[in-house]
């Protein structure tokens, strides 16, 4: 009975997005009042119907209903509860409610801050979400319904895939997607300033804490998944430039620029269509993200879930959307004229660099992703490019930027009177330069290249952000959120440029074949293998290792890394073993039995791979702050009331 | 005006691309090679099993031999892989690998997990020998006959159907076997 509800609310939600839609975009453009005033009530029927649905796929997945296909595909009676409900979010069809329900979530709170935005204004960026909505419902109920029934029932579930049975995915995929949906709120916002044909510096300050926010649920989820591969896919490395990371990537370097570049917009009330653009291009790669995780065009370390009409349903979907947004674009950009202007050396400029930096490293992400597609589309045959192409060409974009990050810091608005700050500029770089060779030659003897050149970037960038809170608390001004917000984050992209220096810099890793009571050393370690027993878990049977970690004679840790063969769906799955010493990772992944309790074992030391996800979430927390500013909440209300006071004017 | 519509423009592109993937995605295409019919490249490279033999192109010369280039960090080549020791187990021509920018460990954990189809495996840590060959991406491979002739490129993970249909009938009928 339950599953047959779900199925209902969600064809009622379809309904509700489609009045939403509908009266959010033809009330104000035929100027119905009534019709403005029916968008908050659908936007709230809308959420309930969508919760309704979530809620009723969740009691089948708890209560173990395998008359629900996609229940009995992704589940199991021995599954462990917490997984139960984790599973929803395990295949295609729950992944895309899961993104409708917090699109849901998101519309509710634009609905509710809307209050404070002119009544026209807030209805259009709700009809355009209305519209997002309807469209990704309207994809489940035709190609992807998860209420869809069996009979007779299956007996039992053919269990979740055992890689996502983890607690780091339980949690990414939600993250994740709450990031990219947010996209989704500084698109509609974009689309209704271009409805109104109008774009003032109120705009840009509305839509900044929405953008800020939807890029720190962004990096968090990114950080989450890269660590998820870490320890999950047993291979040890925390970045694949796989096509689902890359989906996830490109969004977030362009949703970095946009963050960027909207600050101009507010602050100067420049680089006002080029803030358009940017915010229509974080959603569509968002949404093209979805496309090509989820219709197969692409092949995928760990995609699940591909199917070519689902492809078709969201290509069309993606021409109507992103297309239609980019056709207003090109009608109504012309329109926005920015009359300040700023010299060479000013903050503005910086900006700038900044943002087209990051739009060119997008660029090259989406070339290599793509690159299969296009010499498949030229009749080439499938490639896949690897990091032999994407480190060095993001490499390219990322050091200018690091490098002028420092730089741009210092920088005054409008006036580009850098003389004034060189001393303060040569000072960190040159204190920069000599801690960050300093820490690369002295600490570790050696090093590639760019490693003097990381540590230096690094410790620049965290000097520099320092510069002006420091300034500011000593003259005994006031430190808003805001600039702490930008500080913290800046400090987190320290905090990474140093981690993956180390860690590109210094890794040891080795393949060693052990017999029990044979020892290996490995970066430092000695590692004994104390052989291999039989481990049974809740719905698995594993292998379990043992080995004793020592340093210098002295124990450092018991590694027990496990290879687990999940009793319903028969695959074997490596769980590795992770224990930090020193600021480093010791990873053990246990590999091929060789016969006469002789073992393949993969020994990694990865020093300070910890701080990169830290950084991640650095960032993130700097971005909260920021978006948490007060002068986001009290301007918003002057603005309104002067901006509902100026319409009747208009 | 004009450069409002720029990003449309791309957009309609990608959007024709994405489309052209969706209709293409089950078969897959083969392309020519500026080497076809050409001496294959001649090369001295580091063996990556056996460091004391250097894998000649020299040494390879009078007979048949499938040069496949890969790396561990090929998301393609994994997917090859079990093609490639059918190959291997048809007995019908040699496979001489090329590990392409790759670190010579993952390379050899590599094959020690999921088989060694190859005869030998030459090293290419730095790129130059795949500038040689025209490769630009990982997997490719080339069918070259006995006066070091390449006869056939295939581009992306080698199907069973490039080997029945290219391969297998450009190479010599199987020798008897000894009765």
């Amino acid at each position: 009975m339950l599953p047959e509800l779900g199925h209902f609310a969600l064809i009622l939600a379809l309904l509700l997005a489609a009045l939403q839609a509908l009266f959010g975009l033809a009330g104000p453009a035929l100027g119905r009042e009534r019709w403005m005033a029916a968008v908050t009530p659908a936007v709230a029927g809308q959420a309930v119907m969508v919760a309704t649905a979530f809620a009723c796929l969740v009691s089948a997945f708890v209560g173990n209903d395998f008359s629900v296909a996609y229940v009995a595909e992704n589940s199991n009676s021995a599954l462990p509860l917490f997984y139960r409900v984790t599973a929803l979010w395990g295949a295609h069809e729950g992944s895309l409610l899961l993104w409708i329900a917090l699109l849901a979530s998101w519309t509710v709170a634009v609905a509710i801050g809307a209050a404070r935005l002119p009544p026209r204004f807030a209805a259009r960026v709700l009809g355009v979400l209305g519209l997002v909505s309807f469209g990704f419902l309207l994809f489940t109920l035709a190609t992807s319904n998860p209420f869809l029934s069996i009979d007779p029932p299956a007996p039992d579930g053919r269990d979740l895939n055992p890689i996502l049975q983890d607690p780091g995915l339980a949690v990414h995929p939600p993250i994740l997607y709450t990031g990219y949906v947010g996209f989704a709120v500084a698109f509609a916002f974009a689309c209704a300033a271009m409805l109104e044909g109008r774009l003032d510096q109120h705009w840009a300050r509305w839509t900044r804490p929405w953008t800020t926010a939807a890029w720190a649920f962004l990096t968090c989820g990114i950080a989450l998944g890269s660590f998820w591969a870490y320890y999950e896919l047993g291979w040890g490395g925390y970045w694949f430039w796989d096509p689902v990371e890359n989906a996830s990537f490109m969004p977030w370097l362009v949703g970095t620029a946009l963050v960027h570049s909207l600050a101009v917009t507010d602050k100067r009330g420049l680089f006002k269509s080029w803030t358009l653009l940017l915010a229509i291009l974080a959603f569509s790669l968002s949404m093209l993200g979805t496309f090509l995780v989820r219709s197969g065009v692409l092949v995928s370390v760990h995609s699940f879930a591909a199917d070519p009409t689902r492809g078709v349903f969201i290509l069309a979907f993606l021409i109507i959307m992103i297309g239609g947004a980019l056709t207003l674009y090109a009608w109504r950009a012309p329109l926005l004229k920015s009359s300040a202007g700023f010299e060479l050396g000013a903050r503005e400029s910086f900006l700038l660099f900044n943002n087209v930096l990051l739009v060119i490293a997008a660029a090259t992400v989406f070339a290599g992703t793509l690159a299969p597609l296009i010499s498949d589309a030229l009749r080439l045959g499938t490639v896949s490019v690897g990091p032999p192409y994407f480190n060095p060409t993001f490499m390219l974009s990322m050091l200018p930027l690091l490098a002028l990050l420092s730089v741009g810091i210092h920088a005054n608005w409008k006036r580009g009177r850098l003389k004034d700050r060189q001393r303060t500029l040569l000072y960190t770089l040159v204190g920069a330069a000599v801690l960050g060779c300093g820490v690369a030659f002295g600490i570790w003897s050696h090093g590639a290249l760019l490693t003097p050149v990381g540590m230096t970037l690094a410790i620049w960038i965290a000097l520099s952000s320092l510069v002006d809170p420091f300034d500011r608390w000593r003259r005994g001004l006031s430190l808003p959120r805001a600039v702490i917000g930008m500080t913290v984050a800046h400090l987190g992209v320290a905090l990474a440029v140093l981690a993956l220096t180390t860690v590109q810099s210094f890794t040891s890793e080795q393949d060693v074949a052990l017999a029990p009571g044979a020892s290996a050393t490995v970066g430092g370690y000695d590692f004994r293998f104390e052989g291999v027993k039989p481990v049974e878990g809740p719905n698995y049977d594993a292998q379990g290792a043992t080995l004793v970690v020592s340093r210098h004679g002295a124990r450092v840790a018991v590694l027990k890394p496990e290879k687990r063969q999940y009793w319903v769906q028969r695959q074997v799955i490596s769980e590795t073993a992770i224990r930090m010493s020193r600021g480093s990772n010791i990873l053990v992944a246990l590999g091929e039995d060789l016969g006469g309790g002789r073992w393949s074992l993969r020994i990694q030391i990865r020093p300070l791979v910890s701080l990169i996800w830290l950084a991640a979430l650095v960032m993130a927390i700097g971005g909260a702050l920021a978006a948490s500013d007060r002068r986001y909440r009290t301007q918003q209300v002057a603005a309104a009331a002067g901006a509902a006071a100026a319409e009747p004017a208009a | 005006m004009k450069r409002f519509l720029l990003p449309l423009g791309i957009f309609a592109l990608v959007a024709v691309v994405l489309g052209v993937g969706i209709w293409r995605s089950p078969e897959k295409g083969v392309i020519v090679s500026p080497l076809l019919g050409k001496p294959a490249p001649q090369f001295s490279l580091p063996n990556l099993t056996d460091p004391a033999h250097p894998v000649r192109s020299a040494d390879l010369r009078g007979r048949w031999y499938l040069f496949n280039v890969w790396g561990t960090w090929c998301v393609e080549c994994r997917a090859e892989h079990a093609m490639l020791l059918n190959v291997q187990r048809s007995g019908r021509v040699a496979l001489i690998g090329l590990n392409w920018r790759d670190n010579d460990a993952e390379a050899l954990s590599w094959l020690q997990q999921l088989g060694n189809p190859y005869q030998t495996v030459a090293v290419d840590r730095s790129g130059r020998e795949a500038i040689d060959w025209g490769v630009y991406a990982a997997p490719e491979t080339f069918l070259v006959n006995p006066q070091g002739i390449v006869v056939y490129k295939h581009i992306g993970a080698l199907t069973e159907e490039a080997w029945t249909r290219e391969i297998l009938p450009r190479l010599p009928p199987p020798v008897a076997s000894k009765s």
